[in-house]
C-alpha cells in the first residue's frame, strides 16, 4: 500500500446495483484518491446517490466490490466501515441537542470523554453557542453544519456527502461551498460529494465524475471536463455548449476541415474524440463564452484563422456582466453567444445581422451518432436519485 | 383563546361596519361551543353529581341527604383497600405484559411487515368488531376446566407450575389470578399496540441509517434511537392500558372468582346490588384521584414533554 502515491482512498471496482429488473448502477470502477475532493454529479436518477449508499455499506452491491484503504470493506455493515455520511435531509438524531448529535459517533465506539473533541468539533463549525439546542431549534444552515461535525468528528478515512446543500437557497449554499472546501482543506480528508448541481461540483471537487443512466460518462478536473466534454450530455449538463452538425472533408493533417451548411470550419484533430473520416459527419462543439460577435457590416474586420458563420441575432438579454445573445444561423438555430460588457455595440440587437467567430483551438469534435440535445431535457429534481 | 384570535388575519377595513369583525372573532367561541355544551353536560354534571352523592347519608327506604359526611370516603378506603391494590396490581402487570407483547409486534408492523404492514394492523384492530363482553364470555368457554387448554397445560406439567407459583389453584385457569390478568392484558392489547405503532412509524428510517453510519450496532440503535424516539408512544399505550384496566370488572367478573375482585367490582356491585350509592361514589372519586396522581408521576417521571 506505501507503493503509489498518492494512495488510493476509495476503490469500486465493477460494482453495481440492480433492483429486480431495473439497474440502478452499471458495473463501475473508479478510484478516488486519498485525501481528494470528490464529486459525483448528475441528475436525479442517475444512479449518484445508490453509488454512494454502496460506499457507506447501506446498499449491498449487486456485483463487484469496494476498497477503503486497500481493504476489502463489501461484507462490512454500515456500522463497521470507517466512513461517515452527512445524509440529504441531514437525519440528525431529534431527540439529541446539538452536542451530543456531535458526540454520537464517538460514544458508540466506546469513548469515555468526549468534550475536548466535541468542543473543537463545534469551533471548526462555528456552533459552540447551540449546543444545548435541539436539532429543530436550528436553521438548515445550522442543521447542515451540525450533520458535517457529527461525521468528521469520527476522523473517518472516507465523507460521503449526499446533495448536503440541496435544502439550502441559493446564498447560503455558496456559502457552504466554501466552507465545506476551507473543512476539506483543513482536516485532508477524502471527500465524495454527490450533487446534481454542476457549479456546485465544479466550484468545490478537485475531479468530477458526471453519471448518467446509471453509468460514469467522463471523469476528470472540473476545467477538463469543461473544455473538452467526450459527449454531448456532458457538453450540455455541464455548462451550455453550442453543437454544430458538421462533415468532414479532410482529415489528414492536424487540422480537421469541415463543412457545416456551406460554411467552412476547422477543428484541431486532437480536440476530436474518436477518429474522423472523411465524409462523416461529426459534432463541433464551441462554447458561448468562447464565440465573439461582429456586425455583419464589419466582417472584413475578422482576423485570419477563424471559424466565422453568420447568423441573425433572435434574442438578447443583458445580465449585468455579460449580454446572453441567441443567433440563427444556417449552419444552427439558436446558437448562444455571450459577450461580456465591455465596450457594447449598440448595432448587436435583436434583428441584426452579424458574424460570430471564434479560435478552431476552442471548438471540440464529438460523435455525431449520440443524440445531440442529451443532458439538456433532465431532471435535477432534489429527490433521492 | 387570544392566540387564536390573534392569528387570524386582519379583517379588510373596507368591510364597513365593524359587525363582520366582531363575529369573526367570535368564531372560535362557536366552534367551541358543542365541545363545552358535551363535557358541561356528560363530564362535569355527572361528575358533581357523585361528588355530592359521595357525602350523602341515608338509605334507599328514607332517601339520601348531603350531609357532607366525609367519613364514608376513609370507611370505603379501610374497608376495600385490599380490592385497590389488587386492581392497581392486576392492571400494572397486564400493562407490562401488554407493553412486553405490543413492542416487539407493533415495531415489526412498523418497520418489517411491508406490504403486510396494513393486513397486520387490520388483524390487531379486529377484535374490536366483537363486542368486549362477549370476547371475553368466549375466553370463559376457551379457559373452561376440562376445556383443550386446560388439559394441554396440566399434560405439559405448566399448570402444576402455576399452581406452585400461586398464579392458579388446584389445576384450574378459570377463578384464577392468572385468567384474570390475562383476560385483562388480551383486551387491552390494542390500545396499546396502536400509539406504539404510531410513534413507531413516524420515526424517519434515515435515522437508523445514519446510526448505523456513525457505529451503532443494532441493539444499539434500537436503544439509542429506537426506543427514545418511540417513548410517546410507550407513554400513551401504558395510560391507554392501565387506566381502562384498573377500573375494569368484567375480566374479574367472567374469569375471576370473589377472590380476584378488582375494585371495579365493588363499585359496580355497591351502585347496583347493595344500593350504598355514597359509597360506591367515594370509592369512585378515590380510584380517580389515585390514578390521576399516578399518572401525573408517571408523565413528569418519563419526561415526554421534551420529546414531543
Amino acid at each position: 500500500m506505501t507503493a503509489t502515491a498518492p494512495s488510493t482512498g476509495v476503490r469500486l471496482s465493477g460494482i453495481s446495483k440492480r433492483y429486480g429488473t431495473f439497474t440502478a448502477v452499471h458495473p463501475l470502477d473508479l478510484s478516488v484518491p486519498a485525501g481528494s475532493f470528490f464529486a459525483l454529479l448528475g441528475a436525479s436518477g442517475c444512479g449518484k446517490t445508490t453509488t454512494l449508499r454502496m460506499i457507506a455499506g447501506l446498499e449491498n452491491p449487486s456485483t463487484g466490490t469496494v476498497e477503503l484503504d486497500g481493504t476489502d470493506v463489501t461484507a462490512l455493515p454500515p456500522h463497521k466501515r470507517p466512513v461517515n455520511t452527512v445524509f440529504q435531509s441531514y437525519a440528525l438524531f431529534p431527540h439529541l441537542d446539538v452536542y451530543e448529535n456531535i458526540a454520537f459517533g464517538l460514544r458508540r465506539r466506546g469513548l469515555k470523554s468526549v468534550r475536548k473533541q466535541v468542543e473543537d468539533m463545534l469551533e471548526l463549525v462555528q456552533l459552540g453557542d447551540l449546543a444545548r439546542r435541539k436539532p429543530q431549534q436550528l436553521s438548515g444552515g445550522q442543521q447542515q453544519r451540525v450533520a458535517v461535525a457529527r461525521a468528521l468528528i469520527n476522523h473517518p478515512q472516507v465523507l460521503l456527502l449526499d446533495e448536503p446543500l440541496g435544502a439550502l437557497d441559493l446564498k447560503l449554499r455558496r456559502q457552504m461551498q466554501l466552507e465545506l472546501k476551507r473543512i476539506q482543506t483543513e482536516v485532508g480528508i477524502t471527500f465524495i460529494h454527490v450533487t446534481h448541481d454542476q457549479e456546485e461540483a465544479m466550484a468545490m471537487a478537485d475531479t468530477v465524475a458526471v453519471m448518467n443512466d446509471g453509468r460514469i460518462e467522463q471523469l476528470g478536473a472540473p476545467a477538463d471536463l469543461y473544455e473538452q466534454p467526450r459527449t454531448t450530455f456532458v457538453a450540455n449538463f455541464l455548462g451550455t455548449s453550442n453543437l454544430i452538425t458538421a462533415e468532414v472533408l479532410d482529415a489528414s493533417g492536424d487540422e480537421l476541415a469541415l463543412r457545416a451548411a456551406d460554411t467552412k470550419l476547422t477543428l484541431p484533430a486532437k480536440r476530436c474524440t474518436g477518429t474522423a473520416r472523411v465524409g462523416e459527419k461529426l459534432l463541433i462543439g464551441i462554447r458561448p463564452e468562447k464565440i465573439t460577435l461582429t456586425p455583419a457590416e464589419d466582417a472584413g474586420t475578422v482576423p485570419e484563422g477563424r471559424n466565422r458563420v453568420t447568423g441573425r441575432i433572435t434574442e438578447s438579454s443583458f445580465t449585468g456582466v455579460s449580454t446572453q445573445y441567441l443567433i440563427d444561423s444556417p449552419v444552427a438555430p439558436g446558437l448562444a453567444v455571450y459577450q461580456q460588457n465591455i465596450e457594447r455595440d449598440s448595432r448587436l440587437a435583436p434583428g441584426a445581422e452579424v458574424v460570430l467567430h471564434w479560435n478552431p483551438g476552442h471548438g471540440f469534435g464529438l460523435d455525431a451518432a449520440q443524440r445531440i440535445e442529451a443532458g439538456t431535457d433532465v431532471d435535477l429534481g432534489e429527490g433521492p436519485s | 383563546m387570544t392566540t387564536l384570535t390573534e392569528q387570524l388575519p386582519a379583517p379588510a377595513p373596507a368591510a364597513g361596519s365593524a359587525r363582520p369583525v366582531r363575529r369573526r372573532r367570535l368564531v372560535p367561541y362557536w366552534l367551541l361551543l358543542p365541545g363545552i355544551l358535551w363535557l358541561l353536560v356528560f363530564f362535569a354534571a355527572p361528575l358533581v353529581y357523585q361528588a355530592s352523592t359521595s357525602v350523602q347519608t341515608g338509605s334507599l327506604e328514607d332517601g339520601f341527604r348531603v350531609t357532607w359526611h366525609f367519613a364514608t370516603y376513609w370507611d370505603a378506603l379501610n374497608q376495600y383497600y385490599p380490592q385497590f391494590l389488587r386492581s392497581v396490581g392486576y392492571a400494572a402487570i397486564a400493562t407490562v405484559l401488554c407493553l412486553g407483547l405490543g413492542y416487539p409486534l407493533a415495531y415489526l408492523i412498523a418497520f418489517r411487515a411491508g406490504r403486510w404492514r396494513h393486513l397486520l394492523m387490520i388483524l390487531v384492530i379486529a377484535p374490536f368488531f366483537t363486542s368486549f363482553l362477549i370476547r371475553t364470555l368466549a375466553w370463559k368457554t376457551i379457559l373452561s376446566d376440562g376445556g383443550p387448554v386446560v388439559r394441554t397445560m396440566d399434560r405439559l406439567h405448566i399448570l402444576g407450575l402455576t399452581d406452585a407459583l400461586g398464579v392458579t389453584e388446584g389445576h384450574r385457569l378459570l377463578a384464577t389470578p392468572l385468567a384474570v390478568v390475562c383476560g385483562l392484558t388480551y383486551n387491552f392489547l390494542p390500545f396499546m399496540i396502536l400509539p406504539l405503532y404510531t410513534s413507531l412509524e413516524r420515526i424517519d428510517g434515515r435515522l437508523h441509517e445514519a446510526a448505523s453510519d456513525l457505529y451503532a450496532r443494532p441493539l444499539t440503535i434500537f436503544r439509542k434511537v429506537t426506543l427514545p424516539l418511540s417513548m410517546p408512544g410507550v407513554v400513551a399505550g401504558t395510560l391507554l392500558t392501565f387506566i381502562p384496566a384498573a377500573g375494569d370488572y368484567i375480566n374479574a367478573e367472567l374469569l375471576g372468582s370473589p377472590d380476584q375482585k378488582m375494585i371495579g367490582n365493588v363499585i359496580q356491585s355497591q351502585f347496583l346490588r347493595v344500593l350504598d350509592y355514597p359509597t360506591a361514589a367515594a370509592l369512585s372519586f378515590i380510584l380517580m384521584a389515585a390514578i390521576l396522581a399516578m399518572v401525573t408521576v408517571y408523565i413528569r417521571r418519563s419526561g415526554t414533554e421534551e420529546l414531543v
